[in-house]
């Protein structure tokens, strides 16, 4: 242990502990705004700068680490004056116009300069010029070059936690900014749209690409008939952006306030999650039989960020990713072709809309394989941010509206279909429901505690009747890339892979709430799906009776004709950028 | 009233004028991978504040250039800018009144010659195409990219062997490096900003000085590959080292009898003591090297069979023979070249100079070294004849000045022109032709020429020559390998084009240079034949470096290496330099910037572990 004073009082904190954290430990704030744990520990603001006694300059908090004896002082004159002006700074090259900022109010500059009292800036503005600024309207992810403040924190996640390195600084000097990597504009790049950059972005320089105006029209478009899902990641943090408490904050919540903001259908992505599980445990058992897994194992499709990836930097495993569609296009699908039909709906009248904690969901929307004959499967995808946008446009009060069922016939939902909003979750599902498959009986839902857990890599192996089935689940993709590399040099061996872009999964999707603290709250909002898995009654896919009854009604069985034709996908029937051909 | 007075500066402008020794030292430090339309913005403003503001082209033309290359950077201009900026600048420089005009307009010019196409990627896509970096300066400009700022770390700390062991991982000559490298970390050394570079080759001889023996890591599991490396100096011992590490069996072949090539017939132990060297030398053996000395390919077999034989063959021969001056009476008696006396002294034969007046031609290292050895050997003056001035030449100052402090004269501006010989054929006398200095040449160097005076006698009984090395690459020409002038062509990536298994580099290739770059070719011939064999081995260290100071130190001198007392240095061939006190390698070390953590360091990672 060390001991020092901080601001004359008296601080002990274990060696090696940074002064930030120190001070922290004793109740004092040090403000920081580039710091961002295990990612972004350069001391580029220099807002958190203390004055330690015998030091001839000024020493950032978040990278240096106390010593006996240490003398500090955070609220001196000359820290004053260093967080003021190092503040002023920044702002002078920000576009303070906060009013029409998405980030306003959850921002932590905002709250720095309003908290240090800063009324006026006494330098001159400096934005980037017009040409300067220009971004690609249709991409999912934007960029505004005047409010960043380069922080770092982006392309330090690109590349450390996802190693796709898509961000990188551009210009020398004064000009010097953040931009994409290797002089190549974002549609080119082999961006994930992961939305990692976003949630890690303290201010608003990154952002989804804005559909709520979108979604506003076809909602007050009395020609249309709008079919609206929610995924499972959703109902676990919605809330937060509306500042609305988890037990009120729930999925039939959420639904009646769609059906408030003139929504005609509301649906569960959990029934097309069940959904995806039929299908997948149906092709794994298929595969696994063929021996076509015997040198890579089958990946699992439905987080798109994944897909991308896989498709731009391995494009070599392409084959091992299962054909089944993600949750929401299958029920989007199913949706136009189905469903339509059941209500007497004219499809070609259908807009669907789904509510996702992601950004790439967006552009797996708009692929040119996620269509049927009556149209695309989707519409239009919003993130949770996007809709809490809305919730917040309309003066809705989420809290005074009484929780609203779903849609029949697809409102049924298994456990298993809302764990996908989790890290192995998917996996999850899908053995309770192979496991059935194989022996003919339900396992105990609760016999897979160890694929849970936010660990970005875990692998067991799994007995499914007489063969055992080796696993891994993988959140984050530098973990993928790793995990890919070992399978590459032969040094790992699996028959089943979970891959989640985002670490923690969905819940820690790229487009769900900010945390303005910087909390990385996937673990929190995972554990509230595997809440709301274990407090329902039914917990296996396999035993979602609509999902049965459309087999028998609709579909025939999984992997049949009609449902290759409406559930599964050919990933070769587009090409990321760079790679041969362009989206 | 005052007629005259006596001037004295003004506060403000005394101040001026350290900000212009700050800024030149600033300039000094620049990092490499900036971007260089603005850097030429920039060097157009200092310019333009220097303008007296009488004539138009200085006053107005400079401020319209810098708004049009502030157009450039910020996206504002055309590429019909260009011409503008270019027409302009011409006429600047056409018809400004004085050099503060003319010369900042020509560096415009200039600039927009040697990075046009900088300028055109900032106008059509707002960017540069220099592939902008900040790199840790000192690793960066270190051919073997050493670890500068962690083994300083280590030195501040204590830990001596770690500090050797730190080095070795990307340069298994530290004990040789820290005596005799030529140390161009401290060129671009950042602490230039502050004050002075830090003494780097002092702090590594320290560490090496006082470090315990270190054993070599145990190398990687045998692959079953052979390698042969021709040439036992220090870039093939370096690749020798580095692969044996990685599991290959690696022969050298040596052409004399013991290893260590122009570190032991090139360098005089006054420099280098012998058992600095073999420090180095035993160290890279441990590793299980296989050597064959007094081998010479061409003689004692061919190129083409050592191909055959084994499943790679590094080329790093030296450049060992010698320049001729193609001069009347070059072949009299007492005439030698300085490869031949160095060689000859490092195989234990002195030539006798004893109380003989003896000319060296050259002003490089070579020279240097040829001229102090002179005085070690007893002549009675010992005269350095070079054809332009002394700041001309390409000696590092510090040997130039030792050779001074020993009683070396140098005779500048003396193109030799023949040389006298008595009946007997023994030198009597060097003729050289007086020079004057005068226009600047291709390389940026002004050219001497002939000067309007008679021809000049310098009494001698011996000539050293030491214009230049050449190698003698015939034996590899005749088993196909392309070559220039002698120097073997290979790749970057030392691989010899047209061969199956060659690889080539240091002297060989790039002709006579340092021993720094020689270890550098090694290092990347190891990583490259290593992945030529199918493998993937990695050179690594594993340590922790210190975390820095909290804050830099403020402003404090340089300590440089004091040379022993050498009022009398005849028949001394024991080292001169003294090394660091642990008092003033404490004060240097304290002086390291950091640069691994500060600035970009801790940004974009200021370390590589392994290679």
């Amino acid at each position: 242990m060390v001991n020092l004073t901080i601001n004359g009082q008296p601080v002990t904190a274990p060696e090696g502990t940074t002064i930030l954290k120190a001070a922290q430990g004793a109740g004092i704030h040090i403000p920081h705004l580039c710091y961002l744990e295990g990612f972004n520990e350069i001391g580029a603001c220099r807002v958190c700068c203390v004055e330690v006694e015998g030091e001839r300059a000024m020493v950032p908090a978040c990278i240096n680490t106390v010593a006996e004896g240490m003398r500090i002082h955070t609220n001196s004159p000359r820290a004053r004056a260093t967080r003021r002006v190092n503040v002023e700074l920044i702002l002078s090259q920000h576009d303070c116009k906060c009013a029409t900022c998405v980030r306003s109010g959850n921002c932590r500059l905002q709250t720095l300069a309003n908290d240090l009292g800063i009324l006026t800036i006494p330098y001159e503005q400096d934005l980037p010029s017009e040409k300067g600024r220009l971004w690609t309207t249709t991409f999912p992810l934007y960029r505004d070059y005047t409010k960043c403040i380069k922080c770092m924190r982006c392309l330090q996640i690109c590349d450390k936690m996802q190693t796709l390195s898509v961000w990188d600084l551009a210009g020398t000097g004064s000009r010097t900014h953040i931009d994409v990597s290797h002089n190549r504009v974002i549609k080119e790049s082999d961006c994930s749209l992961c939305g990692q950059c976003i949630t890690h972005c303290p201010v608003g320089a990154l952002r989804e690409r804005d559909d709520t105006q979108r979604f506003f029209a076809a909602l007050a478009d009395p020609d249309i008939v709008t079919v609206v899902q929610i995924a499972p990641a959703v109902r676990s943090a919605w809330g937060e952006g509306v500042g609305l408490p988890g037990n009120l904050a729930t999925v039939n919540r959420l639904a009646a306030v769609l059906r408030r903001l003139g929504a005609d259908y509301v649906l569960d992505t959990s029934f097309g999650a069940d959904l995806t599980i039929l299908e997948e445990a149906a092709e794994l058992l298929r595969r696994l039989k063929g021996g076509e897994l015997a040198r890579w194992p089958m990946f699992t499709s439905c987080c798109p960020g994944w897909v991308r990836f896989l498709k731009s930097q391995y494009p070599e495993f392409t084959a091992q990713l299962s054909t089944a569609k993600s949750p929401h296009q299958m029920l989007g699908a199913l949706v136009k072709n189905y469903f339509a039909a059941q209500k007497g709906l004219d499809p070609a009248r259908i807009r669907t809309v789904s509510i996702m904690p992601c950004l790439a969901k967006k552009a797996e929307s708009e692929l040119p394989t996620m269509r049927t004959g009556q149209g695309p499967d989707v519409d239009l995808v919003l993130t949770t941010r996007e809709i809490d946008r809305m919730i917040r446009a309309d003066q809705l009060d989420p809290a005074a509206l009484p929780e609203s069922d779903f849609d029949s016939p697809m409102d049924a939902f298994s456990g298993a279909g809302v764990i996908f909003g989790a890290t192995g979750g998917v996996m999850e599902a899908a053995l309770r429901t192979a496991h059935f498959l194989v022996t003919g009986q339900n396992p105990d839902p609760e016999a897979f505690r160890a694929v849970r857990g936010q660990e970005g890599r875990r692998e067991f192996t799994f007995s499914l009747g007489d063969t055992s089935l080796r696993c891994a689940v993988v959140s984050g993709l530098g973990n993928a890339r790793r995990l890919l590399e070992s399978l590459k040099a032969g040094r790992a061996r699996f028959d089943f892979v979970e891959v989640m872009a985002c670490p923690g999964g969905c819940a820690g999707g790229g487009g769900q709430p900010i945390s303005r603290e910087d909390q990385e709250l996937a673990a929190a909002r995972g554990s509230t799906l595997y809440a709301l898995d274990g407090a329902r009654s039914l917990r296996f896919s396999h035993e979602n009776i609509q999902a049965r009854q459309l087999y028998r009604d609709y579909l025939g069985s999984p992997g049949s004709e009609l449902a290759e034709q409406l559930l599964h996908t050919d990933h070769f029937g587009w090409d990321m950028p760079g790679t041969g051909g362009s989206i | 009233m005052n007629r005259l007075s006596i001037e004295t500066p003004l506060h403000a402008q005394t101040v001026v004028q350290e900000l212009y020794r700050d800024v030149s030292r600033r300039l000094t430090a620049s990092p490499p991978g900036l971007c260089p339309v603005d850097m030429a913005l920039n060097f157009l403003r200092l310019c333009h504040a220097q303008t007296c503001g009488k004539c138009v082209p200085c006053r107005i033309g400079l401020g319209q250039l810098e708004k049009l290359l502030q157009d450039v950077l910020d996206q504002r201009a055309g590429l019909e800018t260009i011409d503008l900026i270019e027409r302009t600048a011409r006429v600047i420089a056409d018809s400004a009144d004085c050099a503060i005009g003319y010369e900042a307009a020509a560096m415009v010019l200039h600039g927009l010659q040697g990075f046009r196409e900088d300028y055109e990627e900032h106008i059509r896509h707002g960017r540069c195409i220099c592939g902008l970096s900040q790199p840790v300066p000192c690793v960066a400009v270190c051919p073997a990219h050493v670890d500068v700022p962690g083994y300083i770390a280590l030195v501040k700390a204590g830990r001596y062997e770690d500090a050797v062991r730190l080095i070795r991982k990307d340069n298994p000559f530290p004990f040789t490096c820290a005596y005799v490298c030529e140390h161009p970390c401290e060129k671009q050394c950042r602490r230039q900003m502050v004050d002075d570079a830090v003494n780097i080759c002092g702090l590594k001889r320290f560490a090496v000085d006082h470090s315990a023996p270190v054993p070599a890591p145990a190398p990687a599991p045998s692959t079953g590959k052979r390698v042969a490396v021709i040439g036992g100096g220090p870039g093939g011992l370096t690749a020798a080292y580095y692969l044996s590490l990685m599991g290959h069996k690696v022969t050298v072949y040596e052409q004399r009898p013991a290893l260590g090539g122009m570190l032991r017939y090139g360098i005089p132990d006054y420099r280098l003591p012998p058992q600095v060297l073999e420090a180095d030398i035993q160290h890279i053996l441990s590793t299980g090297v296989e050597v064959h000395t007094n081998f010479s390919v061409g003689r004692d077999a061919e190129m083409s069979e050592l191909q055959k034989e084994y499943d790679a063959v590094y080329v790093c021969i030296g450049a060992h023979a010698d320049k001729k001056l193609g001069l009347e009476g070059e072949d009299s008696q007492g005439v030698i070249s300085a490869v031949e006396m160095l060689r000859g002294i490092g195989e234990g034969r002195l030539p006798d100079l004893q109380g003989k007046r003896v000319c060296v031609i050259g002003g490089g290292n070579v020279s240097m070294d040829a001229s102090r050895t002179a005085i070690r050997l007893g002549a009675s003056s010992v005269t350095c004849v070079y054809r332009r001035r002394v700041e001309d030449m390409t000696a590092l100052q510090e040997e130039i000045d030792d050779a001074f402090a020993e009683g070396c004269q140098v005779l500048p501006l003396q193109a030799p022109s023949r040389i006298e010989a008595d009946a007997e054929g023994h030198v009597t006398a060097l003729w050289t032709r007086p020079q004057i200095i005068g226009g600047y040449g291709r390389d940026g160097r002004p050219r001497p020429r002939d000067a309007a005076q008679p021809e000049f006698r310098i009494p001698c009984e011996a000539v050293i020559v030491a214009i230049g090395q050449r190698i003698d690459s015939r034996p590899f020409e005749r088993a196909g390998l392309a070559t220039d002038h002698g120097a073997i062509h290979a790749g970057e990536n030392t691989f010899v084009p047209n061969t199956v298994n060659t690889f080539a580099g240091g002297d060989a290739v790039s002709g006579p240079a340092t021993v720094i770059r020689a270890v550098a070719a090694g290092k990347v011939a190891a990583a490259n034949i290593d992945s030529y064999l199918g493998f993937d081995h990695r050179i690594a260290v594993d340590l922790s470096i210190p975390a820095p100071q909290l804050t830099n130190m403020s402003r404090c001198g340089r300590v440089n290496l004091k040379s022993r007392n050498l009022l009398e240095c005849r028949g001394d061939f024991e080292l001169v330099k003294e090394g660091l006190t642990p008092e003033e390698a404490q004060q240097e070390a304290s002086r390291c910037l950091r640069c691994d953590h500060f600035g970009y360091g801790n940004f974009k990672g200021g370390r590589n572990f392994e290679w």
